[in-house]
């Protein structure tokens, strides 16, 4: 928290101080709610509250909505994911005002066009958001919270995504170097 | 004691309400982490900035670690926290897809919301990108719900697995941890880095 540098963002936490933050955030969850954090299981809320508001006849015979129905019975939005997501929000956004961080702006290298990282924000959303539903969840709740409750499938899951990122960065590496 | 809510300490209502600070204390370090800049997450996968690694690999050791301290104090019962279950081959496969997904799109579901959180445009993208993702799934289920359901092993422990103790896996996984921190702070010299 550099108070002297007015002229720019304060500079971010140290990454070791956030991931013991971080640790304790999930260690609350768990000791609080028995259960880790999550991310995309939000966004599921909100798919399905979408088809069975669009489509409440068809809705019914999806199997994989019925699967989440005997999970949630309840109303769909009224999950513990999507308070914890509206949470995130929240808190990123107070993170960033006390920063100085507020501002709307498509994030890219220098290399590559506006329109450009959109489109591969998007492929990027929908690849993401496929293999969270097919992996049981994502970087937070298959990746992060099941590592730390020593979950095999988590820890595989980890392996799985930053492997893969690896492997693939050498043919995307112009659009981010 | 713990887990509160699963011990009826907590009502469902306090949960959820408990679940929502919970979340802001997530999206306030990832923001604080640098977690809303999507160049900065790629950054782990070119050397150039390992954030991710650092923050990623520290918390899921301080949750492991707390969780062991607080089941030998007493304080919870660890047969009552949800263990994420294993589906081989969704876990690799997913894994695979999700990892593509983050290379190409540069943020996970989790920094995307923090990213949109303080107007990043390419994370609300992002956030529509799964949207449509959840979409396909949901709608193709039939397609795939065979390799989704596919070689369930239940509900095993890496350390299991392994044939350790939960002590001895989380000492290697800390000895492994510093291993990689080390790798981090030498790459972050030798590649040249910005703050975005």
């Amino acid at each position: 928290m550099n108070k002297s540098e007015k002229s720019g963002p304060t500079k971010y936490l140290n990454p070791y101080v956030g991931g013991v933050l971080l640790g304790i955030v999930l260690l609350a969850a768990n000791f609080i709610s028995g259960r880790g954090l999550g991310a995309s299981g939000a966004m599921k809320s909100v798919v399905i509250t979408s088809i069975t508001t669009i489509a409440p006849a068809s809705s019914g015979n999806l199997g994989f909505v019925k699967e989440f129905r005997a999970d949630h019975p309840g109303n769909p939005m009224k999950t513990w994911l999507v308070f914890e997501m509206t949470g995130v929000l929240v808190g990123g956004f107070l993170s960033g005002a006390f920063a100085g961080r507020l501002k709307f702006k498509v994030e890219h290298s220098p290399k590559i066009t506006s329109k450009k990282r959109l489109f591969l924000a998007l492929t990027g959303g929908v690849l993401f958001g496929f293999g969270a539903e097919l992996g049981r969840g994502c970087t937070s709740g298959a990746a992060l919270s099941g590592m730390a409750v020593l979950s095999l499938g988590g820890f595989i899951t980890m392996m799985a995504i930053f492997g893969t990122a690896y492997a693939l960065a050498y043919f995307f590496r112009k659009n981010w170097i | 004691m713990g887990p509160l809510s699963v011990n009826e300490l907590i009502s469902a209502n306090t949960n959820l309400f408990l679940a929502f600070i919970i979340g802001i204390g997530f999206g306030f370090v990832l923001e604080q982490s640098g977690f809303s800049s999507s160049r900065k997450l790629a950054g782990v996968f070119y050397g150039y900035d390992t954030v991710v690694l650092k923050v990623f690999f520290t918390a899921a050791i301080i949750a492991m670690l707390g969780l062991l301290f607080f089941s030998l104090f007493g304080w919870i019962d660890l047969n009552l926290i949800y263990i994420n279950p294993t589906y081989l081959t969704s876990a690799i496969v997913g894994g695979i897809i999700m990892g593509a997904g983050f290379i190409i799109g540069g943020y996970c579901p989790g920094t995307s919301f923090c990213g949109a959180s303080i107007g990043k445009i390419d994370a609300f993208v992002f956030i529509g990108g799964l949207f449509i993702g959840i979409l396909i799934f949901t709608l193709g289920y039939k397609i795939w719900d065979g390799m989704y359901l596919a070689k369930f092993l239940g509900f095993p422990k890496i350390s299991q697995t392994l044939g350790l103790s939960d002590g001895v896996f989380g000492f290697l996984l800390i000895l492994v941890a510093l291993a990689m921190f080390w790798v981090a702070e030498w790459a972050e010299k030798r590649f040249p880095r910005e703050e975005y």
